[in-house]
């Protein structure tokens, strides 16, 4: 078995409300995957499930291999959908941190990042606007060599030139042996740096494809696609 | 900005477009050290598979050279991009025919509005 990712059968629920459905999905070494679907169709659960969050009602959930555990989080880098840093730390702390828990922290690259940001080491995280601190949040998780980035909503909530500017720091800072997948809605901003298109719906994968064989089959965007399947009656 | 993606094509196929494009005008020279796909996916933020796909085709089409100690070369065969460059003006000059037919026009009244317009004025 090659994959990084192996899921099969997955089923997982909330009290009596399925959250995700019989699950089947593999996922290579060495792309981009976007993981796409509206509110509520699991993207985050799914996400959960791969970090060990949560545990599946039924079905396998692998990582290179293994269920989520010790060995998976050290190579799994995971951006969470909403804040988990301490307000009173400053910067140079959150570094020391993540450098005390992750062998694959890159210390001098989150610091290099930093810097272009205009993120001081001694800025502390209660001052810090609503796009700084996802812009350092992305910082903290890409600065790792992992085999496995999972971005829950990394570009929700910022504007479009801070969206770019995470985009272009996931491509350029990704390990390229590693595969990041990134939920989201917003579709069209990140379209162009992914190899494939994981559409979820209702707890349910419904389309699995690389992004250029759905526009040679369909000849419109992922993103009108995605429009065009979940539009509302 | 020179990397302008539309949404109804595969965006490997307009990557390699552009890249064509780039070579038969001279913009990356005969025989010159060709970008690596890293340098180019930044710049067109893209995907780098999906502009190691177009470098591939690019290959096919002759117009790239793989090189083990070099890396890519554009090619120095002055014939081949002379071919594509060629292939490229039949391409337009179909377009222009195409879209003359959908107004109305003849081949011959075309050709004859072309001579008295002379767009190149």
């Amino acid at each position: 078995m090659n994959e990084l990712v192996h899921l099969s059968g997955v089923t997982k629920s909330y009290d009596r409300q399925a959250a995700l459905l019989d699950v089947n999905l593999d996922l290579q070494p060495g792309r981009i995957v976007g993981l796409l679907g509206p509110n509520g169709a699991g993207k985050t659960t799914l996400i959960k499930l791969l970090n060990g969050l949560l545990q599946p009602d039924a079905g396998v959930v692998e990582i290179d291999g293994t269920a989520p555990g010790v060995y998976t989080k050290s190579i799994v880098s995971y951006l969470p959908d909403r804040t988990y840093l301490a307000e009173w730390m400053k910067v140079g702390q959150v570094l020391d941190l993540f450098q005390d828990f992750y062998a694959d922290f890159d210390r001098a690259r989150a610091e290099a990042m930093c810097e272009n940001l205009h993120i001081a080491p001694n800025m502390s995280i209660k001052t810090m606007s609503k796009g700084t601190l996802e812009k350092m949040q992305l910082v903290l998780v890409m600065s790792r060599q992992a085999k496995l980035y999972l971005l829950d909503e990394p570009i929700a909530g910022v504007d479009p030139a801070a969206r770019d500017y995470i985009m272009d720091t996931i491509l350029s800072n990704y390990n390229p042996e590693g595969t990041v997948l990134i939920s989201t809605h917003l579709i069209a901003d990140v379209e162009r740096v992914l190899d494939e298109a994981v559409f979820l719906q209702e707890g349910r994968i419904v389309l699995y494809d690389t992004v250029d064989n759905i526009r040679e089959r369909e000849g419109i965007s992922v993103d009108e696609l995605f429009r065009a399947m979940f539009r509302m009656i | 900005m020179e990397w302008k993606l539309s949404s109804d094509r595969p965006i490997w196929l307009q990557l390699k477009e552009e890249l064509t494009r780039r070579i038969v005008t001279g913009q990356y020279p005969m025989g010159s050290r060709f970008p690596t796909v890293r340098e180019l996916a930044a710049e067109a933020g893209v995907n780098p598979n999906t502009m190691q796909r177009a470098l591939s085709e690019l290959e096919k089409d002759g117009l790239v050279e793989s090189n083990r100690t070099a890396g890519r070369l554009v090619t120095s065969d002055a014939r081949q991009i002379e071919e594509v460059r060629g292939q490229l003006a039949a391409q337009l000059m179909e377009e222009f025919c195409r879209g003359m037919e959908r107004l109305g026009y003849t081949a011959a009244q075309a050709q004859q509005k072309l001579k008295e317009e002379n767009p190149y004025e």
